[in-house]
C-alpha cells in the first residue's frame, strides 16, 4: 500500500472535520482553545481572519461545520461550534487596534462593487488594507444585504450587524447608498480597474396557481415581505397566516408573522419531514413558538370571495419512499384551509435585468452568469461575481469565502497577473509534548453532553419584534462546551523508523483506530483492520514499512479522539501529538510585484 | 502509565459480541506498567479473547502472584473476581478457589520470576494435579518489578542492560510442563496477537491446566542488544510450529487445510481445538517427539511457538479431587457447618 503523503496540506486539514467542512476554513479548534483560556479577543480575531463576521455568524451561520464535527460520531451531538463563536464575539474587547491599518497612499486601483452584502464587504475587507479604492453601490439605504433586509432582528440584532459592517466601512469604503446600478454598460464606462458583482439573488419565486392575481393584496413574496418588515414598511399581518414552503425563509416568515400579530400560523409542506430544507434548529425554534407544520399538502388554488383572499385549497399527497427517495406520488383528496394572508417562501433566484447582454458577460441557459468556480471571473475579464449572485442562493459563510477568493483574483488581475496564479495552502506542524505524559492541550475526554441554548421566555419574546431570542451561553455552559472539543488539529504524527511494533498504541486506543498488519494493496489491507471502516470521508493513514517486520501501521481517522494516549504509551515516541496549522493565503499574501521583478525592473 | 483515564465512548459500527458487550466492557483499570511493556499487550489479547468467547466477567476469577506481570489482572475484566496473592503462591490460591467454586473459569497470571524461581514448586504441582486454570507466564527473562535482575528463564550467554552475561542455564517452562505430565503446553509472543488470542481462547476452554509461556519483552530492562527476550531478537528467532484455533460448540468446521495437516481436539462441551501444523518436523501427538523437537530448535537458537502439546482427556483436578459441583458459596450455613456431632461421626468412621 502506498504510504500516505502527509506533506500534502490536505492530509492533516481533512482530519480537522469542522475546518474542512467550513467553506472559509475557520480554525475552529484553535479559537475554542482560546475561549477556554478566556482569550475572547484572540478567539474573535482567529475567526475574523477567515470568516470576517464572527458576531453575525456566531448567531446565524448555516454551520456546515457542526454536522461534520467528529464529536457527533462519538457522542449524540457535535460541539456547539457556532454558539462558541458568539461567546468570543460577545465577550471580546475593543478590536479596533487589531484591525489592519489602511495605507494613506493608495495603489491607484479603483474597484466598483455592486451590492453591500457580505460578499462585497469581504472583498473590501481584503483589498482596502492593500491601498485599493473601493466603491460600493447599494440600492437600499443601509448596507448588509439580506443579513439586514431578510434575517429578522430577533435572530440577528442590528447592533451586531452595524458593528461588524462598520469595521469594514470604516476602513474607507466609498459607500453609495440608495444608488441602484441600472446599467452595467454605464458602470463599465466609468473606467474602474475591476468590477465585483455581489448583488445577491433578489427574486423570490412565484406560485402560479388560480387566484394568485385576485388575491394579490394578501399574498406576499417571502423575501420582499421580510424586507418590508425590516424597513418598517409593514407592521402587521392577518390573524391566520399560511406560509408556503418549508425552508429557512419560511421559518423566518412564520416567526415574524407571530410578532406582527398573527394568532394562527401554519407552515404548509408538500412533502414529509425528512425532505424539509430548513435546518433542524430553525424548525425546532419555530415549533417552540407554536407554529404548526403541516406535511403532505400541495397548494392547488387561492380561494377568493368578494375580491378578498379567504384561504387556499391543497391537494392531500401520499408518497412511496424508498431509502430516502420518493418513488411514487399520489393525490388522495383535497382540503380547504382558511387564511387572511399567505406568504410564499418557495425559493429565490438571481436576476440581472441591469446587465446588458452584449457586454461580453456571458449567461448560461438558466440566465446565470458564466463564471469560473475557483476564480469567480466572468467571461468579461475585469468583471467578477461572488456570493449569491455567482451560483445562486447559498449562505453567508459561502458568500464570505467567494469574497476572499474574488479579492485574490481582482488583486492579480489589476496587476496584470493571471487570476489562476494563486498560492496553495500550507501546513505547519509543531509538537505539543511537554513531558512524558503532559501535553500543552487538554487531552482528557469530557463526557458531558452538548450544552443547551437558553431562550427568552415565550411571553417576553413576542413583546418586541427585535428581542433576540437566544440568550447566548453563560460562563458554566461555555466552560463545559469548550472541553467537548476533541482538538482534532492536534494531530497524531507517526515516524515509522522509530516503531518497535510493541502494540502499545493499538492496545490503549479507546476507539480501535490503529492496526499493524502485513503490507498489501489497499483493498486487501482494509479487510484486516482492527475495526471496520465506517467513514469513507476520512481516508486511512498508511505508514511506510516498519523496521522489524516490514508490516505497516494503519490509522483509521474516523473516531480518533485525539486523546494522545497512543503517543503517551509509545515507548519510542514514534507517535507524537503535533498541532497542525493550516496556512490560507488571502489577497494580501499574494505578492503582486513578483511579475514586475521577473521582468527585471 | 498515563495521567488520563481511557475515555469510554461508543460509535456507529462499534462491534458487539453475543452478549451485546463491546471490547471496552472487558477492560479494567488503566495500566501503570511502562509504556511499551509486553505485558500490556497480553492484557489486550486477554480482553480480546474474553470478548470473542462472550464470557460474562462474573464467570471468571483472576489470580496472580507478585511482579509487573502479576499486576496485570487489575487491567482487564474489572467485573471479574480476583485475588492478588503473594510471590509465587498464585497456584495455591487458584487451587483453593477452584475447590470452592469450580463453576468459575480461572485465569492465573504469573511471571518468569514468580513461577520459575520462588514459585517453581507451586508451578510444578499445579501441572501434575492438572489444576483447572489457564496458567500464563509472562516471560521477559528478568525480574521487571525489582529493576531487571536476570530471572531463571534468562538464556545462558545473554547479557543484562549493563552488559553482564548470564552464566546459569535457563528453565524452559514449556518443556517442564510437558515433562511433568501437563495436558496443555503452548508458547507465544506478546507481539503476535493473531497467534496469541486463539491460544488464550483454547487455554480458557481447556479442561485442565493450560500453560502458556508468552515471551513478553520488558522494554525498560531487557530490550537491548544482547538480550534474547527483546522485541527484535524474539522476532528474528520466532519459529511457529503450529496454529491453533478455538471453535465453539455447534460451529461448522470449514476444512481449508490438506488432510493430515490438522488435528481436531474435541472438548467435553462440544467445542473443538484445531491444530494446524506449520512445520513438517513437528508432531504434537507425542510427548517425547515434542521434547526432542523443542530441544533441536533451541539448539538452533529458535523460539518455537504454537500449541505444542495437548491431551484433553487427561483427568483434571476436579475429577481427581472430587470437588463439589455446587459452589460452596451457595450452601446453607447448616450444610457447610453441620456441627460438632457430625464431625465426631466423621472421625468415628475413620478410626
Ligand atoms: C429569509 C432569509 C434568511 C436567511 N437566513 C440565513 C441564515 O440564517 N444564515 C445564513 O448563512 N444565510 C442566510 N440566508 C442567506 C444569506 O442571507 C445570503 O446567502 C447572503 O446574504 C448572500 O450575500 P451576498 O453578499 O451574496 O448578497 P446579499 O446579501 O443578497 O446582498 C446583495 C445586495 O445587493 C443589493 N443589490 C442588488 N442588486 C443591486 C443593484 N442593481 N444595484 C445596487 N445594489 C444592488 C441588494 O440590495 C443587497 O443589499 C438567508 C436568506 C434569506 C432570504
Ligand atoms: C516473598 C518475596 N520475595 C521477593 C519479592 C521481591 N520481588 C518482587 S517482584 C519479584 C520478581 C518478579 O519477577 P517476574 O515474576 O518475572 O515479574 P516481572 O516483573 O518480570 O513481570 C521479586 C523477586 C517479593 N515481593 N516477595
Ligand atoms: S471535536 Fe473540535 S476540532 Fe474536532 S471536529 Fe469537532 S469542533 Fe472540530
Ligand atoms: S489519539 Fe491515538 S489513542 Fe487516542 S483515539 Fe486517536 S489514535 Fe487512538
Ligand atoms: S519494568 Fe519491564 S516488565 Fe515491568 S512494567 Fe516496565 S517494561 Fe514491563
Ligand atoms: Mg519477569
Amino acid at each position: 500500500m502506498k504510504p500516505t503523503d502527509t506533506s500534502n496540506p490536505d492530509h492533516f486539514h481533512q482530519v480537522v472535520d469542522c475546518q474542512w467542512g467550513c467553506p472559509a476554513h475557520t480554525d475552529v479548534p484553535e479559537y475554542i482553545r482560546l475561549i477556554a483560556q478566556g482569550r475572547f479577543t484572540d478567539a474573535y480575531m482567529v475567526n475574523r481572519e477567515s470568516n470576517v463576521f464572527p458576531g453575525i455568524l456566531g448567531r446565524v451561520c448555516d454551520r456546515p461545520c457542526e454536522p461534520a464535527c467528529r464529536r457527533g460520531r462519538v457522542d449524540d451531538k457535535p460541539v456547539a461550534i457556532c454558539r462558541l463563536k458568539r461567546v468570543a464575539a460577545d465577550h471580546k474587547d475593543d478590536i479596533s487596534g487589531l484591525l489592519p491599518t489602511i495605507p494613506k497612499h493608495k495603489n491607484g486601483k479603483r474597484i466598483a462593487l455592486i451590492g453591500a452584502g457580505c460578499a462585497s464587504l469581504t472583498v473590501c475587507n481584503d483589498l482596502l488594507p492593500l491601498g485599493y479604492t473601493c466603491t460600493i453601490f447599494e440600492a437600499l439605504n443601509k448596507p448588509g444585504g439580506l443579513m439586514r433586509s431578510n434575517i429578522p432582528s430577533f435572530r440577528l440584532p442590528a447592533q451586531v450587524l452595524d458593528e461588524e459592517i462598520n469595521h469594514i466601512v470604516d476602513m474607507g469604503v466609498d459607500l453609495r447608498l440608495q444608488t441602484a446600478v441600472k446599467s452595467m454598460r454605464a458602470l463599465l464606462e466609468e473606467g474602474y480597474d475591476a468590477v465585483f458583482v455581489g448583488s445577491g439573488a433578489p427574486k423570490g419565486k412565484e406560485l402560479a396557481i388560480p387566484g394568485r392575481q385576485e388575491g394579490d393584496a394578501n399574498i406576499h413574496i417571502g423575501i420582499d415581505w421580510l424586507e418590508s418588515v425590516a424597513f418598517k414598511h409593514v407592521e402587521k399581518i392577518g390573524q391566520r397566516v399560511l406560509i408556503i414552503g418549508v425552508g429557512n425563509t419560511a421559518m423566518d416568515c412564520c416567526r415574524t408573522s407571530l410578532r406582527l400579530g398573527a394568532e394562527n400560523v401554519k407552515v404548509m409542506a408538500r412533502k414529509p419531514r425528512e425532505f424539509f430544507k430548513a435546518s433542524d434548529w430553525e424548525l425546532e425554534d419555530a415549533e417552540e413558538e407554536q407554529v404548526e407544520i403541516v406535511i403532505n399538502h400541495a397548494p392547488k388554488a387561492f380561494v377568493i370571495a368578494n375580491g378578498k383572499l379567504t384561504g387556499m385549497i391543497f391537494e392531500l399527497m401520499e408518497y412511496d419512499i424508498d431509502q430516502g427517495r420518493i418513488t411514487a406520488t399520489r393525490v388522495t383528496g383535497e382540503t380547504f384551509i382558511a387564511a387572511d394572508d399567505v406568504i410564499l417562501a418557495i425559493g429565490q433566484e438571481t436576476a440581472f435585468p441591469w446587465i446588458e447582454r452584449d457586454l461580453g458577460i456571458e449567461f448560461n441557459q438558466w440566465d446565470e452568469p458564466v463564471c469560473a468556480a475557483d476564480t469567480y471571473q466572468s467571461t468579461h475579464a475585469g468583471v467578477f461575481f461572488g456570493g449569491d449572485a455567482a451560483f445562486g442562493p447559498k449562505n453567508i459563510i459561502w458568500a464570505v469565502e467567494h469574497g476572499h477568493q474574488a479579492a485574490i483574483s481582482i488583486h492579480n488581475y489589476v496587476h496584470g497577473l493571471s487570476v489562476t496564479d494563486r498560492l496553495p495552502p500550507t501546513m505547519n506542524l509543531s509538537s505539543r509534548k511537554m513531558g512524558i505524559h503532559e501535553w500543552s492541550y487538554s487531552n482528557d475526554f469530557e463526557p458531558a453532553a452538548r450544552r443547551k441554548m437558553e431562550h427568552v421566555s415565550l411571553v417576553e419574546r413576542f413583546r418586541k419584534l427585535d428581542t433576540e431570542v437566544e440568550l447566548g451561553f453563560n460562563a458554566e455552559q461555555t466552560a463545559c462546551e469548550v472541553e467537548r472539543c476533541l482538538n482534532c488539529d492536534i494531530q497524531t504524527v507517526f515516524t515509522d523508523q522509530l516503531c518497535i511494533e510493541c502494540d502499545a498504541c493499538i492496545d490503549i486506543c479507546p476507539t480501535q483506530c490503529l492496526t499493524i498488519t502485513e503490507d498489501g494493496d489497499a483493498v486487501d489491507v482494509t479487510t484486516r483492520l482492527t475495526a471496520t471502516v465506517e467513514n469513507p470521508d476520512q481516508p486511512l493513514f498508511a505508514s511506510g514499512q516498519l523496521t522489524q517486520t516490514g508490516r505497516i501501521m494503519i490509522k483509521d481517522e474516523n473516531v480518533c479522539l485525539h486523546c494522545g494516549l497512543c503517543a503517551e504509551r509509545c515507548p519510542t515516541a514514534a507517535w507524537d501529538m503535533q498541532k497542525s496549522t493550516l496556512g490560507i493565503a488571502y489577497a494580501g499574501d499574494h505578492d503582486v510585484l513578483r511579475g514586475m521583478r521577473k521582468c527585471g525592473s | 502509565m498515563s495521567f488520563i483515564t481511557k475515555p469510554k465512548v461508543s460509535w456507529s459500527g462499534q462491534k458487539k459480541n453475543a452478549l451485546g458487550m463491546t471490547l471496552n466492557d472487558y477492560e479494567g483499570g488503566l495500566s501503570t506498567l511502562c509504556a511499551g511493556c509486553g505485558h500490556d499487550s497480553i492484557t489486550a489479547a486477554l480482553v480480546q479473547a474474553f470478548w470473542e468467547l462472550a464470557l460474562k466477567p462474573e464467570q471468571v476469577i483472576k489470580l496472580s502472584g507478585i511482579g509487573c506481570s502479576s499486576k496485570t489482572p487489575a487491567y482487564f475484566l474489572s467485573g471479574a473476581h480476583g485475588f492478588n496473592s503473594v510471590h509465587g503462591r498464585m497456584p495455591s490460591v487458584a487451587t483453593g478457589a477452584q475447590a470452592a467454586r469450580r463453576d468459575l473459569i480461572a485465569v492465573g497470571i504469573s511471571g518468569d520470576g514468580d513461577s520459575l524461581s520462588i514459585g517453581f514448586g507451586q508451578f510444578a504441582h499445579a501441572i501434575r494435579r492438572n489444576l483447572n486454570v489457564l496458567y500464563i507466564i509472562e516471560n521477559n527473562g528478568v525480574y521487571g518489578l525489582t529493576k531487571g535482575q536476570f530471572s531463571a528463564s534468562a538464556d545462558p550467554g545473554s547479557s543484562n542492560k549493563k552488559g553482564a552475561k548470564n552464566l546459569n542455564q535457563a528453565i524452559n517452562p514449556v518443556a517442564i510442563a510437558i515433562t511433568l505430565g501437563g495436558s496443555f503446553a503452548a508458547r507465544s509472543f506478546s507481539g503476535d496477537k493473531q497467534q496469541l488470542v486463539p491460544l488464550l481462547k483454547a487455554g480458557l476452554m481447556h479442561p485442565g491446566c493450560a500453560v502458556i509461556d508468552v515471551i513478553s519483552p520488558c522494554v525498560t530492562f531487557n530490550d537491548h542488544v544482547g538480550s534474547t527476550k527483546s522485541y527484535a531478537w524474539t522476532r528474528d528467532h520466532l519459529h511457529a510450529s503450529s496454529a491453533a484455533d478455538f471453535v465453539p460448540p455447534a460451529t461448522e468446521i470449514i476444512v481449508d487445510y490438506a488432510a493430515g495437516e490438522t488435528t481436531n481436539v474435541e472438548l467435553h462441551d462440544g467445542s473443538t481445538i484445531r491444530l494446524k501444523k506449520l512445520d513438517p518436523e513437528f508432531d504434537p501427538s507425542s510427548r517425547s517427539r515434542t521434547l526432542e523437537y523443542l530441544e533441536a530448535r533451541r539448539a538452533d537458537n529458535e523460539i518455537v511457538t504454537g500449541l505444542l502439546y495437548i491431551d484433553a482427556e487427561m483427568p483434571s483436578f476436579h475429577d481427581i479431587a472430587g470437588t463439589a459441583q455446587q459452589p460452596l458459596t451457595t450452601f446453607d450455613f447448616d450444610q457447610l457447618n453441620p456441627g460438632a456431632e457430625a464431625l465426631q461421626q466423621l472421625q468415628k468412621n475413620m478410626r
